[in-house]
């Protein structure tokens, strides 16, 4: 039993570990340019196949940084070409473009590598299990927890010491006197678009050596990453992190009881913290 | 007092658009063949024009974007397909049930999240709408899951004096839907001409002002939503004895964005905008998946071509030039 416990707290932290990622990405972009991405996930299949291609020719480990890298770089010119193009608009067309974005990527990714799923394959020192008894602690899974805390204390060490990570904090606050004071604040949205881009292409590479690459891999990771800024509070992204990692390990320890409401249990969770502290986690009041 | 029931100045075509509105709803299955349709396409772009119109509610005339609603229209289509499987065969009962379903739910949901805006309220409801999505897909027993719920059909109606068949006569029941469909669009258009109706243009004019004005603009909003859901699931019910046959599609999230499209494809701004758009995108959807299997990249092309160059949708660029 204890052993079933660990393998779900564990398998629930990775899971979280990718909430967290996307979740990032998701409500870096939402704060500063007030967008929800829908096309998100797709960025995280594009991140993925990226290093699919490149890996034959360069390796895994620069894979891993460049195939971000490259997804990052769509994920600017689409947001200078159309996304940047509909700021200041009601939020409803926001919506209508990443969600039309987001079925054009799916097809083109599926136009491009196929339907069916491929695998990524990653160094074999990674996949070697290291344990008998805690099979599932394999290298590749340690490994990607430790690049997810990597990532992250460099996003928070990014937005606390830079310059340009303190222009996006202060942007968030308010945009309108960060303008005043001569910050060139469609190219800081832009450079923040491509950011959280480049977080879902990590997830991506990830995920792919995960669970190998489908077209849709991303969009099982997209709703619950909402979720977890819900539940973590708009306009926190430690809160986003909380949240992230808070429904990966509850969704995984309810797979231990009841393996069928494991989804449900994420969308439960919201609903109980938006009835008792509608904020969220750590959410700013009046933050909505 | 007097003012309110008087006509507002850009209503003065009101009687002809209605006219014609009507005339081209009554006659369909007779000019759709000509235009190279069937009957029950036009049956399919009433119900989905229904959903979209209901959506409308919330977007154009209370400034409030939901982008979950198919789980309120889903919960139509189940509600109805579960009462007709499970319960009794009578059609009307599952229609009432769907619209119980939807609209309740609705009820609950816009309880918790009224003191959201704009794009924050729009990420609850696409979240919540989750829920009901996997509750269908999961509950195997009693939903048939993955695929979806079978073994129901719609049943004639019986008026008592004669039966009416439309469970093979495509007429019969498109004239059936088209009753069900005048009555939900002719009550939306009674509360938006209502003092409660104005009030909700005056939230969504501006909120603040209507705040100061004294009106307690969380309990409208949740009013707003749910009258929203109830009119959304009575169109999935429609859509349940369309196809005799309910699966968790109608409530995910593909839905829900489509049928924005429809609302701002017609224009938002305009009350039958979303009737118009219901059937400009579900004809070309049809056109679309019928000659690629790229289909999806087409259909999200039309997201964006309407987005970047069309915001204000058809009926409102119309609507726009006869001002100028």
């Amino acid at each position: 039993m204890l052993q079933l416990v660990l393998f779900n707290l564990f398998n629930g932290l990775i899971i979280g570990a990718f909430y967290v990622l996307v979740s990032l990405g998701l409500s870096m972009i939402l704060n500063l340019s007030n967008v929800i991405n829908f096309a998100h996930g797709n960025f995280l299949a594009l991140g993925g196949y990226l290093a699919y291609v490149l890996i034959p020719y360069i390796g895994f480990w620069p894979s891993l940084l460049v195939a971000p890298l490259l997804t990052g770089v769509v994920g600017y010119l689409i947001e200078i070409t159309m996304i940047s193009r509909i700021y200041g608009r009601d939020p409803i067309y926001s919506l209508l473009l990443t969600f039309g974005l987001a079925f054009m990527l799916q097809d083109a990714t599926r136009y491009i590598w196929g339907v069916n799923g491929l695998p990524l394959t990653v160094p074999d020192n990674l996949s070697a299990p290291l344990s008998q008894t805690y099979f599932f602690l394999n290298a590749y899974r340690l490994f990607l927890v430790g690049i997810v805390i990597v990532a992250v204390l460099g996003l928070f060490a990014f937005l606390r010491y830079s310059r340009m990570g303190m222009r996006i904090r202060a942007g968030i606050l308010d945009l309108d006197t960060v303008s005043a004071l001569g910050i060139n604040v469609r190219r800081l949205r832009s450079l923040n678009f491509a950011f959280g881009i480049f977080l879902a292409g990590l997830a991506g590479v990830l995920a792919g050596g995960q669970i190998g690459l489908n077209p849709n891999m991303g969009d099982s990771l997209l709703l619950p990453s909402f979720v977890a800024i819900i539940v973590g509070g708009m306009g926190s992204l430690v809160g986003t992190l909380l949240g992230g990692l808070t429904i990966g390990v509850a969704a995984a320890l309810t797979a231990v009881v009841w393996p069928a409401a494991s989804d449900v249990v994420v969308y439960v969770i919201m609903a109980i913290v938006l009835l008792v502290r509608p904020r969220g986690f750590l959410g700013e009041e009046g933050m909505q | 007092m007097s003012g309110l029931l008087k006509s507002p100045p850009g209503d003065r075509h009101r009687l002809p658009v209605l006219a014609l509105v009507w005339m081209i709803l009554l006659l369909c299955p007779f000019w759709i063949p000509y235009i190279g349709g069937y009957t029950s396409l036009g049956t399919r772009i009433l119900v989905l024009g229904l959903a979209a119109m209901s959506l409308n509610f919330l977007i154009g005339f209370t400034g409030i974007v939901s982008f979950g609603h198919a789980a309120y229209f889903g919960l139509g289509v189940y509600g109805c397909g579960l009462i007709l499987r499970y319960v009794t065969g009578s059609t009307p009962l599952g229609l009432v049930a769907g619209m119980l379903l939807g609209g309740l739910a609705g009820t609950a949901v816009g309880a918790l999240i009224t003191k959201r805006r704009g794009i924050y309220f729009a990420m609850v409801t696409i979240a919540f709408q989750q829920i009901f999505y996997f509750i269908a897909y999961k509950w195997n027993g009693l939903t048939g899951g993955f695929d979806g719920l079978r073994g129901f059909t719609r049943a004639n109606l019986d008026l008592g004096f004669t039966t009416i068949n439309i469970i093979n006569n495509d007429y019969a029941f498109y004239y059936f839907v088209l009753f069900v469909f005048a009555i939900a669009v002719g009550i939306m258009g009674l509360v938006l001409r209502s003092p409660f109706g104005r009030t909700l243009l005056a939230i969504r004019e501006n909120e603040r002002r209507a705040r100061f004005l004294g009106i307690n603009i969380e309990r409208h909003i949740w009013l707003a939503f749910t009258l929203s859901a109830f009119f959304i699931s009575i169109a999935g019910g429609l859509y349940a004895l369309l196809n005799n046959f309910a699966d968790p599609s109608s409530l995910y999230t593909d839905l829900s964005g489509e049928l924005v499209i429809m609302c701002v494809l017609g224009g938002i701004r305009v009350f039958w905008g979303p009737l118009l758009g219901a059937a400009l995108y579900v004809v070309l959807q049809d056109y679309i998946s019928s000659h690629t299997v790229n289909w999806m990249f087409f259909v999200g092309l039309i997201f964006v071509v309407v987005v970047m160059f069309f915001p204000r949708g058809l009926l409102g660029m119309l609507r726009r030039r006869s001002e100028a």
